[in-house]
C-alpha cells in the first residue's frame, strides 16, 4: 500500500449529491411527467479512521443512497466522494478489498450452502492467505458465537445467527472500513447486545472505522461517538450523542403505574410534564428532558405525592428526534 | 303453498348463480385489466413471435415447395398454419404455468386461496380468461397481420371457420390453463417443480404441432399426440380458423376439445383436493 | 493502540475466486441427489425431442435447403451442441433481473473482481450436460454418415466452429444481460435473438429471405455456428449471401458478436449505477 493510502481520513464527502428521473402517470394513459427525487442533497462530512459514526434518519431519507455512493454502487450526480482514499466507482475493485458492508435486509452469503463454506469461498475470493483466514475465522467465530451454525446452510439460521454470520463474513478479510445498514432489525435483545459488544470490541483491537446506519437509539449510545442525522437528503445534525439530545430538547418519558387512583401529577419540578392519564389515574406519563433533570429525581417527587408500584423510561424515537431537527434547522 | 316455497327456492338458486357468474365476470376483467399493464412486454412477445415466425415461415415454405406432398399444405395453408400458432402462442401461454399459482403453491400461500368463498380452480380460470383476452389484440392480431403482409398466408372468406373458430379458441385456451394448472399443483408433493414444467413446455410444444402439424406426423407419432390434450390446445383452433377442417369435421374437433377440457379439468380438481389434504395435514 | 490491518500478498491466483465459486456451485448441485436425476433425465429428454422436430420435417421432405437427412445431422449436431454448452456456462445470466432485485448484484459490487466475470462464474448447469450429450451423439453420426473429406482443414474447421461457437451463443446472451439493465421485463424481448437465435442455427439458412439471411448470418451471426460449417464441410457452394468459404471466418463473428457484448454491458452497469438503484 502507498504511503498515501494510510491517510486518516476514512471517509470524505464533499456537496455530494444524487438525483433520481422518476416517470409518473399523471392520470392520461400515454403521457408521463417527469420527476426529479433528491435523494441526497450536498452533503458534506469527513470521518477519521478508528472512528464509530451513527448515521441516522427517517426512511427515505437517503441513507442507502449515501451508502451505495460511499461503496461505488451508484454514481453522484455531483459532487465528491473518496472512501479510504479511493474513488468509489472508478476504483470499486481496489475498494472492495478495503471495507465491508453489511446489508440488514440483503445477504451476501450462499443460501443453500453451510456457513463454513461461505466462509472459505469469501477467503478465495479476496485471495486471503489460508493461514491468516483460519487464524481469523476461528477469531471470529470465537467472538460471535457461531462455532454450532458452521455447518448449517445459511437458509436455515435464525435471524440473529444470519446477522451474525453477515457481520463476520463482511469481517473476514479485516477491512479498513465496515458500514452497516441496519443491522440490528428484527433481533432480539441479546443478539443486539452481543452484536454491539463485537463491533466496540473490533474498534478497539484493530482500529476498524465503523459507519452505522440504524433506528435503533441503543445501538447509538453504545457504539457511536458521533452522530449524523439526515432529513431529506441534507445533513440537519453533525456531533455528538448528548449535543444531540440537547440540540433537539428530546424528552424521555416516565410511565409510573399508581398504586391507587390518583389525580393528574401537576406542577411537578424540573418542568416535568405530564402527557397523558390512564385507568383513573393508576398510570400517568410524564415526560421530561433529560437535560434538566433525571429519572431519578422524578421518581422522587413522584414517590412524594403517590405510591408507586411499577414504572418504565420510554426513550424518544429517532424519528421523533429526526423531525425535532428539521422544525429546528427550519 | 308447495309451489310458492319452491318457487322462492328456485329464486334463491338464481340469484346466487347469478352473483356467482358476475364474481368470475369481475375475475376475467381483472385478468384482463393486470395483463394490459404489461404493454411492453406485450409489444416484446409481438417482436419474438414475429421473428419466430419469420424462419419458420420461410422453412416451411421451402418445405411445401421441395416436398411432392406435404401434409395436403400449400404455401397459403402453411402460411395461415405458422401465423396462426405464432398469433395464439400468447393466449396459450406454454411457457410456463402462472408462476404465481407456482410460487404460491410453494410458499404455502395457496392455503389463503382455500379459505375464498370462490372455487379455486374457476376462479384461477377466469382470470386468466381474462389474460388471454387482453393478449389477442396487441399479440395476436397484429401477428397474424405482419404475416399476411409480409409471407402471405390464405384465410377462409366466409364468416363460419371464424365463428366456430373464436368457440375453439375460448376451448384451447381454458383447456391450455387447465393443464398448465394441473401440472403447477404438483409442487404440492414436489419441492422444485422446474425440471417438470420445461419438459412439459417442450413436449406440450412439440405435440401441440406448434414447430410441425401435427398431421405431418409419422403414424406412431400422431396417435401419441392424439392421447394427449395438446393438439387439441394448438393445432384444434388452427385447423379451424385456417378452413382447413369444415362442417361436421370442424365440429368433431371442437367436441374433442371439450371432452379434454372436461378431462383435464376434473384432473385439476382431484390433484387441487388432494393437494388441499396435503397442506392441511401438514400445516402449510 | 489500534492495530493497523494485515496487509498480506494475494494468495492463490487471478482464477481462484472464480474456481472457488463454481466449485461450489457444481457440489451444491450435485447434493440434490433426486432433484439433480430428474432435471437431468428432462434435459435429455429435451434434446431428443429438440431432434424430433428437424427429423419429422426432413421425414418429409427428403431434401430441404440443398441437405438431407443425413447433413441435418450435421446441422443439428453443430448447432445443439454449441448451443447447449454455451447453455451450461452463462445460460443463468437470464436470471439478471432477479439478481437485480434481490440486490444479488449489488453485493457483487463489494467484491473485487469485475462485475461480469462475476455474473458469469456465480453459476454452472451441469444438468444442461444432458441436452450437450444428445447433441452430441448426433453430431458424431453425422459426421460418420455424411461424405466428408477427413484432413487436416476439416478438424481445424470443426474445432473453429465448436470453439467460436459456443463463444457466439454465450456473447448473444451476455447481450441480452446487458440489455436487462434497460429494460423491465426484458427476457421477452432478448428471447427473440437468444432462442430466436438457437431456433434460426437449427434451419438450412438457404431457405431464408435475403432480410432474413443478413439477420441472422451478419448481425446475429448464428449461421456461422452450423450451417456455414455444414455447407464446407460437405463441399457445398452454399447460396448467394452466404457462401461456404465464409465458414473459415468464424473467429471474426466470434469478436464482433463480444464486441457488442462487452459494449451493451458496459452502457447497462453505467445505466444500473448512473440513473437506477
Amino acid at each position: 500500500m502507498a504511503a498515501s493510502d494510510l491517510s486518516d481520513t476514512i471517509i470524505d464527502i464533499e456537496n455530494l449529491t444524487r438525483e433520481f428521473t422518476l416517470y409518473r402517470r399523471n392520470g392520461k394513459k400515454w403521457r408521463r411527467t417527469r420527476d426529479t427525487l433528491t435523494a441526497v442533497d450536498g452533503m458534506t462530512f469527513r470521518i477519521e479512521r478508528g472512528a464509530a459514526v451513527g448515521y441516522i434518519g427517517a426512511n427515505g431519507a437517503g441513507k442507502s443512497t449515501t451508502i451505495k455512493m460511499l461503496t461505488g454502487i451508484l454514481v453522484p450526480t455531483s459532487g465528491s466522494v473518496r472512501t479510504c482514499g479511493l474513488e468509489p466507482v472508478r476504483q470499486r475493485r481496489r475498494l472492495a478489498s478495503r471495507i465491508g458492508v453489511v446489508f440488514g435486509q440483503r445477504s451476501q452469503l450462499w443460501w443453500d450452502l453451510p456457513l463454513r463454506e461461505s466462509f472459505s469461498i469469501l477467503a478465495a475470493i479476496h485471495r486471503l492467505d489460508p493461514d491468516i483466514t483460519r487464524k481469523r475465522t476461528y477469531e471470529l467465530v470465537e467472538q460471535l458465537e457461531m462455532a454450532e451454525t458452521l455447518d448449517t446452510p445459511v437458509r436455515q439460521l435464525s435471524l440473529g445467527q444470519r446477522m451474525r454470520a453477515e457481520v463476520a463474513a463482511a469481517l473476514l478479510h479485516s477491512p479498513e472500513l465496515v458500514i452497516l445498514d441496519e443491522p440490528t432489525i428484527g433481533l432480539d435483545v441479546l443478539s443486539k447486545q452481543r452484536l454491539r459488544e463485537f463491533l466496540r470490541a473490533e474498534r478497539v483491537d484493530r482500529g476498524t472505522t465503523l459507519l452505522l446506519t440504524t433506528h435503533d437509539m441503543g445501538d447509538i449510545e453504545r457504539l457511536c461517538d458521533r452522530v449524523l442525522v439526515v432529513d431529506h437528503g441534507s445533513l440537519v445534525y453533525d456531533g455528538s450523542l448528548p449535543g444531540l439530545g440537547a440540540t433537539v430538547g428530546a424528552r424521555r418519558v416516565l410511565v409510573v403505574d399508581l398504586a391507587e387512583p390518583t389525580p393528574d401529577l401537576l406542577d411537578l419540578p424540573c418542568d416535568a410534564e405530564l402527557l397523558t392519564s390512564e385507568g383513573d389515574g393508576m398510570r400517568q406519563r410524564l415526560a421530561f428532558d433529560a437535560e434538566k433533570t433525571t429519572a431519578a429525581r422524578l421518581l422522587a417527587a413522584v414517590s412524594d405525592r403517590a405510591q408507586v408500584r411499577d414504572l418504565s423510561i420510554e426513550e424518544p424515537e429517532i424519528e421523533d428526534i429526526v423531525r425535532r431537527i428539521y422544525e429546528s434547522a427550519r | 303453498m308447495r309451489g310458492g316455497a319452491e318457487g322462492v327456492e328456485w329464486l334463491a338458486v338464481a340469484m346466487r348463480a347469478r352473483r356467482t357468474a358476475r364474481v368470475y365476470q369481475q375475475l376475467a376483467v381483472a385478468g384482463f385489466r393486470r395483463q394490459s399493464q404489461y404493454k411492453l412486454a406485450m409489444f416484446a412477445g409481438l417482436f419474438t413471435n414475429c421473428v419466430f415466425g419469420l424462419v419458420r415461415a420461410a422453412v416451411m415454405v421451402a418445405a411445401v415447395r421441395a416436398a411432392g406432398d406435404f401434409g395436403g399444405y400449400d404455401e397459403g395453408s402453411i402460411g395461415a398454419y405458422v401465423w396462426l400458432s405464432q398469433a395464439l402462442l400468447g393466449a396459450m401461454q406454454f411457457m410456463g404455468p402462472p408462476l404465481e399459482l407456482v410460487d404460491r403453491v410453494k410458499n404455502g400461500d395457496i392455503a389463503v386461496d382455500f379459505l375464498r368463498p370462490v372455487d379455486v380452480q374457476l376462479s384461477y380460470l377466469a382470470t386468466d380468461l381474462g389474460r388471454a383476452a387482453c393478449t389477442l389484440i396487441p399479440r395476436g392480431i397484429p401477428s397474424v397481420v405482419f404475416g399476411y403482409l409480409t409471407f402471405g398466408l390464405a384465410m377462409p372468406h366466409s364468416p363460419w371457420p371464424y365463428l366456430l373458430g373464436a368457440i375453439s379458441v375460448l376451448l384451447a385456451v381454458a383447456l391450455s390453463f387447465l393443464s398448465l394448472f394441473a401440472v403447477g399443483l404438483i409442487g404440492f408433493w414436489v419441492v422444485e417443480t422446474r425440471g417438470i414444467r420445461v419438459l412439459y413446455q417442450i413436449c406440450g410444444t412439440f405435440l401441440a404441432g406448434l414447430f410441425v402439424p401435427v398431421h405431418m406426423f409419422p403414424e406412431w407419432l400422431r396417435t401419441l399426440a392424439h392421447a394427449t390434450p395438446f393438439p387439441s390446445i394448438l393445432q384444434a383452433p388452427i385447423d379451424i380458423l385456417s378452413g382447413r377442417v369444415l362442417d361436421s369435421e370442424a365440429i368433431g374437433v371442437v367436441a374433442t376439445q371439450v371432452v379434454w377440457v372436461v378431462l383435464i379439468g376434473i384432473a385439476g380438481r382431484i390433484l387441487l383436493a388432494a393437494g388441499r389434504r396435503r397442506l392441511e395435514v401438514q400445516g402449510g | 493502540m489500534a492495530e493497523l490491518p494485515l496487509v498480506s500478498t494475494p494468495a492463490g491466483t487471478l482464477l481462484t475466486p472464480y474456481i472457488a465459486v463454481l466449485r461450489s456451485r457444481m457440489r451444491a448441485q450435485q447434493s440434490y441427489r433426486l432433484s439433480f436425476a430428474s432435471e437431468v433425465f428432462s434435459a435429455f429428454l429435451i434434446g431428443l425431442i429438440e431432434f424430433a422436430e428437424v427429423w419429422v420435417i426432413f421425414h418429409t421432405v427428403k431434401v430441404l435447403g440443398g441437405l438431407d437427412l443425413d447433413a441435418a445431422l450435421l446441422l443439428f449436431g453443430l448447432s445443439n451442441t454449441t448451443f447447449a454448452l454455451a447453455q451450461v456456462m452463462v445460460g443463468h445470466l437470464d436470471s439478471l433481473p432477479t439478481l437485480i432485485r434481490l440486490g444479488t448484484l449489488d453485493a457483487f459490487h463489494l467484491r473485487p473482481q469485475p462485475l461480469l466475470l462475476q455474473l458469469i462464474t456465480s453459476d454452472i448447469s451441469l444438468r444442461r450436460l444432458a441436452r450437450a450429450a444428445v447433441a452430441i451423439a448426433v453430431l458424431t453420426l453425422g459426421l460418420m454418415r455424411n461424405d466428408i473429406d477427413w484432413g487436416p482443414a476439416a478438424v481445424v474447421l470443426l474445432a473453429i466452429t465448436l470453439i467460436g461457437g459456443i463463444l457466439i451463443f454465450g456473447g448473444i446472451f451476455v447481450c441480452a444481460a446487458g440489455l436487462q439493465f434497460f429494460l423491465i421485463d426484458g427476457a421477452e424481448l432478448t428471447n427473440s435473438f437468444t432462442y430466436g437465435g438457437s431456433f434460426a442455427a437449427m434451419q438450412p439458412a438457404s431457405v431464408f429471405p435475403p432480410p432474413l439471411k443478413i439477420l441472422f448470418g451478419f448481425a446475429i451471426p448464428v449461421s456461422f455456428t452450423a450451417y456455414l460449417p455444414t455447407i464446407c464441410l460437405l463441399g457445398l457452394p452454399g447460396p448467394p449471401l452466404l457462401p461456404s468459404w465464409l465458414a473459415w471466418w468464424t473467429p471474426v463473428a466470434t469478436i464482433w458478436v463480444w464486441l457488442l457484448a462487452l459494449c451493451l454491458w458496459r452502457i447497462g452497469t453505467r445505466h444500473y449505477q448512473g440513473g437506477g438503484g
